[in-house]
C-alpha cells in the first residue's frame, strides 16, 4: 500500500519584507555613476519610497519560504475545471528567455525586429488551422480581454450596418466574465438554461433570438464539459434573425484536431493560450486570449495587425479604418506568445489531437471511478472535464467546500467549486491530458477515502485542511475590516 | 441557513417581493432587509447607502448588501426621498445578521405616497411567498 | 508518431482506461459529437520538433532581434530598458510561483498571497495611495479602468485626459470608453511642454481629469495644479506614468493631490519582451477601495489565530456580480507584481533612489551634450529619464544609417503628433555608458552643419 500523497514537513514561517531589513543594505549591485550628477529642482524631488533595505541573501531567502507555501502544476494534480492545468513545458521558458525575444523594444524599425513579426505571424495562422478561423489577433491579454475583443467585433459589425442592437443570449452555465464583458459594450444580457442533457436546445435559442439581439455567447464545450451538439443549428437560427455567434474557446482542450469552430457557424472565438496552450499560469496570469474571426469580421481586429510586404518582409499596420482599435499598448503578451508557440511546435498536428483524447480518455475515466461516489450531475459521457456534486454528502452535513478542503491534506489542489452555477454544490474535474493512470488512480483513492471519512468522521473534513501553512481563513473578517496593504 | 419557521418575520412591519421590510413611523418609512434574506446572504460583510435627499421611485435600486460570496441589490420598498441613513453599518455590518429589524436598519424614507404602505405584504402573504 | 514527453499514457494504459470508460478506441470518445461540426481534414500546422530542433529554430529567430548591448537603442516611451538582477530572474521563475494557479484555495497559496499583498504595500509606497490593486494588463488598461472607476463614483459621463498621456494609452481608453457612449475630451499642450490646463474652467459634467507625469515628452507637470482644477469642477484627479522608476526621484503622484493613480511597471524588473507582458498598477485613496476593479489580496487570520492572506472583496469581481462587476478582468498580470515586487525588495529604498538619480543624470548627460552640438531641446522643462530633441531634417536620411551602425537614435515623434516633425523622444537609463552616449552625439553631429 503506498503512502498517501500529502504528507507534512518542516516549511519555515517567513515575515513581511518590511519586517526584515537593515538601512543600508543592498540586494542590487549598483551600476558606477560615469556621469556628472545633475540635481533636480529641490521642489519636484521626493523622499522616495519607503521600501526596506534588504540583502540578496534576504531577498532569496524570503521567496524561496515563500514558494514553499504554493502548490503549482509541477507540484501535483491540479484539476481545476475549465482551468486546463495541464503541465508547463520548461523548454518554453528556455525559449521565452532567449535575449532576442525578451529584450527586444516593441517600437522598433521592423527591419530590426522580423524574428518577432514572424513568430507572431506564424502563431496567428497556426491558430486559425486550429479553431477553423479566418483571421487571428493576438493582442489581447487574457481571456476575459480577448471576449471584450470579440463583443467589440460584434458591435462594431452592426454599428456598420447602422443597425444598434442592445441584447446578447447568454446561457446559465457561462463563465462570469461573458456576461461582464458583453455589459462593458452595452449590451444587457438575455439569460436562457440549457436542457435536462446538459447543453442548449435549438428551440430555447430560437424563443429569444430577435432583431434587438446581438447573437450569443456561448462556451464549447460548455462549462459541464459538454460538446454542445446542437450548436450548428444555433448558429443557422442565431444567423437568420441577423446575429453573429461568439464562442467562449476556453475549453478548446477537449476538441483539438476533432472539431471546426468555424464549420460550426462561429463567427468569433477567443482562446486562453494559459489554458489549452501550456503557458503557465503564474498564481493568477499573465494568460494571452487571442480572438479568432471568420472573414467577414477581419476588417475590425484591433490594430496594430501583422501583414507580410512582398518583399516577404513582415511589418505592423494600422491601415485598418474599421479596426475597432487598440486593446493593450503594445502587441500582446508576447512573452506568453513565444511559449504557446513553442508547445505547438513541439506538439505537431498529432500531438494536439493526441492531447485532447487523452484529456477526453482522463475525464472520461475519472468520471466512471467516481460516479458512485459522488453524485454525477450528468451521467453521459462528458468531454475533458466532469461536473459532481456534494448531494451524496449533504447527508452528513458535509459540503463540497469541505470535501475540497480535505483533498488538500491528500496532496491536492482542490477541483473547481461552486462553478457552473446550474449545478448545486458543484465540484468540477479537469485532469488534463498530463496526467498519467497512476497519478490518476491515486487520486481517485484519496477522494473515495475522503467520501468514506465523510461518513464516519465528518468532522475531520469540517476542520480541513490540517496539513497546510494555515487553516480556515476569516474570510468574513477580512472583507469587513479589509486591510490591504502594510 | 434556516429553516423558515426558525426564521423571525414581525407583525409590525410589512414585507416586499425583494425581501425588504418597511414600517411606517410617523411620517416616515424605515427599511431594511428580512430575516430571510440576511440568512440566505450570510455574513454581512458590507452595506453600501446611497446619499441623503437621494431620490427613488418605488422598486428602484437604492444600495447593495454584500457577503463573502454574493451581493444583493436593494430596492425601494416605496417611492421617497432619503432622509437618514444607518452609519452605524460602515463599523458594523454584522448588525444587518444579528438584528435585522432593529439596529439593523438601513435606511428612512419620506414617502411620496404614505398610503402606498398599504399595497405592501403582510406578515402572512410575506409567508405564504417564502412557502411557495 | 514518437513518444510525446508531455503525454505519459502508455497503450495498455489506454486500453484500460477505455475499458472503464466504456469506449472502444480513443475515436470513439468523440462519437457523440455530429459529423456537421467536425474538421474535414487533420490540422495543417508544421511537423513536431524536438527539443533541439525547437532549439535551434528558436535561436535562428531570436538572433536577428536588435538587442542591447550589441544595439544602442535610446527608446522609452512606455517600455524601458533596466538591468534585472540574476535574483529577480531566479526566483521568478520558481515553478511553485509560475505554475501555481490563481490563489482562491488561500491554504495553499499563501506564497502567492503573501508576496502579492507585499507587492500591493510597495506599490502603495511608490504611488504615494493607500490601497492598490494586485495587478492589471498595462498601463493602458489600468488608465481605463481608473476612468471607468470615476465614471461609476461620480455619475457623470465625460472625461478629460491630457495629450501628453502616451499616445496609445489615450487609444485604448478611447476602445473602452467609446462603446459605453463616454466622452473623452483632450487637453492640449504648450510650448513648454506641459499640459494646458486652462480648458478645465468651467468645465461641466467632468468624472476625471488624467495627467501623465513624467509625460509622454519625459516632462513634470504640475499636478498640484491639476488636482485643484478638477478638484474645482467636482472630477477626481487621475495621474498616471510609464517609468515607474521616476517615483525614485520626484515627489509621488498620491501626494500631489491624485485620488486614483495608474502606471505601468515594467521597469520594475520586467523584461521588454517585445512589449508584453507588462503590468498594469492601479490605486486610490481609501473612499475608493470598494470601487477598484480586479483583485485584492487581504490580511486574515485562520481558526487557530495564525496571520494569512486571502483574495479579499471579490464580491466586486465577475466571478459573483458577472455582468455588475466593477470590470471583466479575470486572469491578471500577477506573475509580473510577483517580479515587481522581487525587484523593489531587491533594490530598497536607497536603490531605487540612487538608481533613480542615475537614470536622470545620465539622460541629462545627454542632454547637454546634444545640446552643446547645437541641437534644439524645444521643451525647457525637467526631465526624468526621457526628453525631446528637433533634429534637423536631415537626419531621416542619418537615422537609417545609423540603425546599420546598430544605433537607434530615439523615437521619431511625426506619428504621434503630426505637428511635430523632426522632433524625437530619447531615453537613456543606467544602461547605457558615458561612451554609448558620446558615440550618438558624435555620430548625428554631421547634421548639424551638412
Amino acid at each position: 500500500m503506498h503512502e498517501p500523497l500529502g504528507a507534512s514537513g518542516l516549511i519555515l514561517n517567513e515575515r513581511l519584507l518590511w519586517e526584515k531589513g537593515r538601512k543600508g543594505r543592498s540586494g542590487f549591485s549598483m551600476p558606477e555613476s560615469d556621469v556628472p550628477s545633475s540635481p533636480l529642482p529641490p521642489d519636484l524631488v521626493g523622499d522616495g519610497p519607503d521600501f526596506p533595505d534588504l540583502s540578496e541573501v534576504d531577498v532569496v531567502r524570503h521567496y524561496t519560504r515563500l514558494s514553499t507555501w504554493n502548490f503549482g502544476v509541477d507540484t501535483g494534480l491540479y484539476p481545476l475545471g475549465s482551468c486546463t492545468m495541464k503541465y508547463n513545458p520548461k523548454t518554453n521558458e528556455r525559449q521565452a528567455g532567449l535575449s532576442g525575444f525578451s529584450n527586444s523594444h516593441p517600437l522598433l524599425p521592423e527591419s530590426l525586429c522580423q524574428g518577432a513579426l514572424r513568430l507572431m505571424a506564424d502563431l496567428e495562422r497556426f491558430l486559425a488551422e486550429i479553431t477553423g478561423m479566418d483571421a487571428v489577433s493576438l493582442q489581447p491579454a487574457a481571456g476575459a480581454h480577448g471576449e471584450l475583443a470579440g463583443m467589440l467585433v460584434i458591435h462594431a459589425w452592426f454599428k456598420q450596418k447602422g443597425d444598434s442592437r442592445s441584447k446578447i443570449i447568454i446561457p446559465d452555465t457561462a463563465h462570469g466574465t461573458n456576461p461582464a464583458s458583453a455589459a462593458l459594450c452595452g449590451y444587457s444580457p438575455v439569460p436562457v438554461s440549457s436542457s435536462a442533457e446538459g447543453i442548449l436546445s435549438p428551440e430555447a435559442i430560437a424563443a429569444v433570438m430577435d432583431e434587438e439581439t446581438a447573437g450569443i455567447m456561448v462556451t464549447n464545450p460548455n462549462t459541464l464539459g459538454l460538446f454542445e451538439n446542437h450548436l450548428k443549428a444555433i448558429s443557422e437560427i442565431v444567423h437568420a434573425k441577423g446575429g453573429l455567434v461568439y464562442a467562449d474557446g476556453a475549453n478548446m482542450n477537449a476538441v483539438m484536431g476533432i472539431a471546426d469552430m468555424g464549420r460550426i457557424g462561429v463567427d468569433v472565438l477567443h482562446l486562453n493560450l494559459h489554458k489549452t496552450f501550456s503557458t503557465p499560469h503564474g498564481g493568477g496570469g499573465p494568460g494571452a486570449g487571442p480572438v479568432c474571426v471568420k472573414k467577414h469580421l477581419e476588417p475590425f481586429l484591433p490594430v496594430p495587425r501583422i501583414i507580410q510586404k512582398d518583399t516577404g518582409q513582415y511589418a505592423l499596420s494600422e491601415d485598418f479604418p474599421e479596426s475597432i482599435g487598440k486593446l493593450l499598448t503594445f502587441h500582446g503578451h508576447f512573452g506568453v506568445l513565444v511559449r504557446a508557440y513553442s508547445y505547438i511546435l513541439s506538439m505537431g498536428a498529432e500531438g494536439l489531437k493526441k492531447a485532447s483524447q487523452l484529456a477526453v480518455l482522463n475525464a472520461n475515466y475519472l468520471k466512471e471511478q467516481l460516479k458512485d461516489t459522488f453524485h454525477l450531475a450528468y451521467d453521459r459521457p462528458c468531454m475533458h472535464e466532469c461536473v459532481f456534486s456534494d448531494r451524496y454528502q449533504q447527508a452528513y452535513n458535509v459540503t463540497t467546500l469541505d470535501i475540497a478542503k480535505r483533498l488538500m491534506d491528500y496532496g491536492y489542489h482542490p477541483p473547481t467549486i461552486y462553478f457552473p452555477l446550474v449545478v448545486h454544490g458543484a465540484l468540477m474535474m479537469e485532469p488534463t491530458e498530463t496526467e498519467s493512470k497512476e497519478d490518476l488512480d491515486q487520486y481517485i483513492d484519496a477522494l473515495k477515502k475522503i467520501a468514506e471519512e465523510a461518513k464516519e468522521t465528518p468532522d475531520v473534513l469540517r476542520a480541513a485542511p490540517t496539513r497546510c501553512k494555515v487553516r480556515r481563513l476569516d474570510e468574513t473578517a477580512a472583507a469587513r475590516k479589509p486591510c490591504l496593504a502594510g | 441557513m434556516k429553516d423558515i419557521n426558525e426564521l423571525k418575520f414581525p407583525e409590525n412591519v410589512r414585507y416586499t417581493r425583494d425581501h425588504e421590510w418597511a414600517r411606517l413611523e410617523g411620517n416616515i418609512v424605515i427599511a431594511g432587509i428580512s430575516d430571510y434574506a440576511q440568512d440566505q446572504l450570510g455574513d454581512v460583510v458590507y452595506v453600501e447607502l446611497p446619499r441623503i435627499q437621494d431620490r427613488f421611485e418605488n422598486g428602484e435600486v437604492f444600495g447593495t448588501v454584500e457577503s463573502v460570496k454574493a451581493v444583493s441589490e436593494l430596492f425601494m420598498p416605496i417611492a421617497g426621498e432619503i432622509v437618514a441613513i444607518n452609519a452605524e453599518l460602515s463599523d458594523m455590518p454584522d448588525v444587518v445578521n444579528s438584528d435585522p429589524y432593529g439596529a439593523g436598519w438601513m435606511i428612512h424614507i419620506k414617502p411620496s405616497d404614505p398610503a402606498f404602505m398599504e399595497t405592501l405584504m403582510t406578515r402572512e402573504a410575506y409567508l405564504d411567498m417564502l412557502k411557495g | 508518431m514518437i513518444t510525446m514527453r508531455y503525454l505519459p499514457h502508455t497503450p495498455e494504459q489506454i486500453q484500460q482506461m477505455l475499458t472503464v470508460a466504456g469506449a472502444d478506441s480513443l475515436e470513439s470518445l468523440f462519437s457523440g459529437i455530429p459529423e456537421e461540426c467536425r474538421r474535414l481534414q487533420e490540422m495543417n500546422l508544421p511537423e513536431a520538433l524536438s527539443e533541439w530542433a525547437l532549439n535551434r529554430h528558436m535561436d535562428a529567430l531570436s538572433a536577428g532581434l536588435a538587442v542591447s548591448p550589441e544595439y544602442k537603442i535610446f527608446i522609452g516611451a512606455g517600455r524601458y530598458d533596466h538591468h534585472i538582477p540574476a535574483t529577480v530572474s531566479s526566483l521568478k521563475s520558481r515553478s511553485e510561483f509560475l505554475t501555481a494557479y490563481t490563489p482562491y484555495q488561500p491554504e495553499i497559496s499563501q506564497g502567492t498571497l503573501q508576496a502579492i499583498y507585499e507587492y500591493q504595500t510597495l506599490a502603495a509606497r511608490l504611488m504615494g495611495v493607500d490601497v492598490v490593486t494586485a495587478s492589471h494588463y498595462d498601463g493602458a488598461t489600468a488608465l481605463s479602468e481608473s476612468l471607468l472607476m470615476a465614471i461609476r463614483k461620480t455619475r457623470r459621463k465625460r472625461v478629460v485626459l491630457s495629450s501628453l498621456i502616451h499616445p496609445y494609452y489615450r487609444r485604448v481608453a478611447q476602445t473602452y470608453l467609446e462603446p459605453a457612449g463616454f466622452e473623452i475630451i483632450e487637453l492640449p499642450f504648450l510650448e513648454n511642454g506641459l499640459t494646458d490646463l486652462s480648458l478645465l474652467e468651467g468645465a461641466v459634467d467632468i468624472a476625471a481629469v488624467a495627467l501623465q507625469s513624467p509625460n509622454f515628452f519625459g516632462c513634470i507637470e504640475d499636478l498640484k495644479a491639476g488636482g485643484q482644477k478638477a478638484h474645482e469642477i467636482g472630477a477626481l484627479f487621475i495621474v498616471g506614468f510609464t517609468e515607474a522608476l521616476a517615483y525614485g526621484l520626484l515627489k509621488s503622484p498620491g501626494s500631489q493631490g491624485a485620488d486614483i493613480v495608474f502606471g505601468e511597471g515594467q521597469s520594475l524588473g520586467i523584461p521588454i519582451a517585445f512589449g508584453g507582458p507588462g503590468l498594469g498598477m492601479l490605486g486610490c485613496t481609501p473612499e475608493h477601495t470598494r470601487n477598484l476593479p480586479g483583485r485584492l489580496v487581504g490580511k486574515a487570520k485562520d481558526m487557530d489565530g495564525k496571520n494569512g492572506f486571502v483574495l479579499t472583496l471579490a464580491t466586486r469581481e465577475q466571478h459573483i456580480r458577472r455582468e455588475k462587476a466593477t470590470s471583466n478582468i479575470c486572469s491578471n498580470n500577477s506573475h509580473c507584481a510577483l517580479t515587481a515586487a522581487m525587484y523593489m525588495a531587491s533594490l530598497g529604498k536607497s536603490g531605487f533612489c540612487d538608481l533613480a538619480i542615475l537614470n536622470h543624470d545620465k539622460a541629462a548627460y545627454l542632454c547637454r551634450g546634444l545640446s552643446g552640438a547645437g541641437f534644439k531641446m524645444p521643451f525647457q522643462g525637467t526631465f526624468f529619464n526621457e526628453f525631446v530633441v528637433e533634429f534637423p531634417e536631415e537626419l531621416e536620411t542619418l537615422y537609417q544609417r545609423l540603425l546599420e551602425k546598430k544605433i537607434v537614435a530615439g523615437l521619431p515623434l511625426s506619428a504621434f503628433y503630426p505637428e511635430l516633425s523632426h522632433h524625437y523622444l530619447l531615453c537613456v537609463t543606467e544602461t547605457a555608458s558615458r561612451e554609448d552616449m558620446d558615440a550618438l552625439i558624435r555620430e548625428v553631429t554631421p547634421c548639424m552643419n551638412p
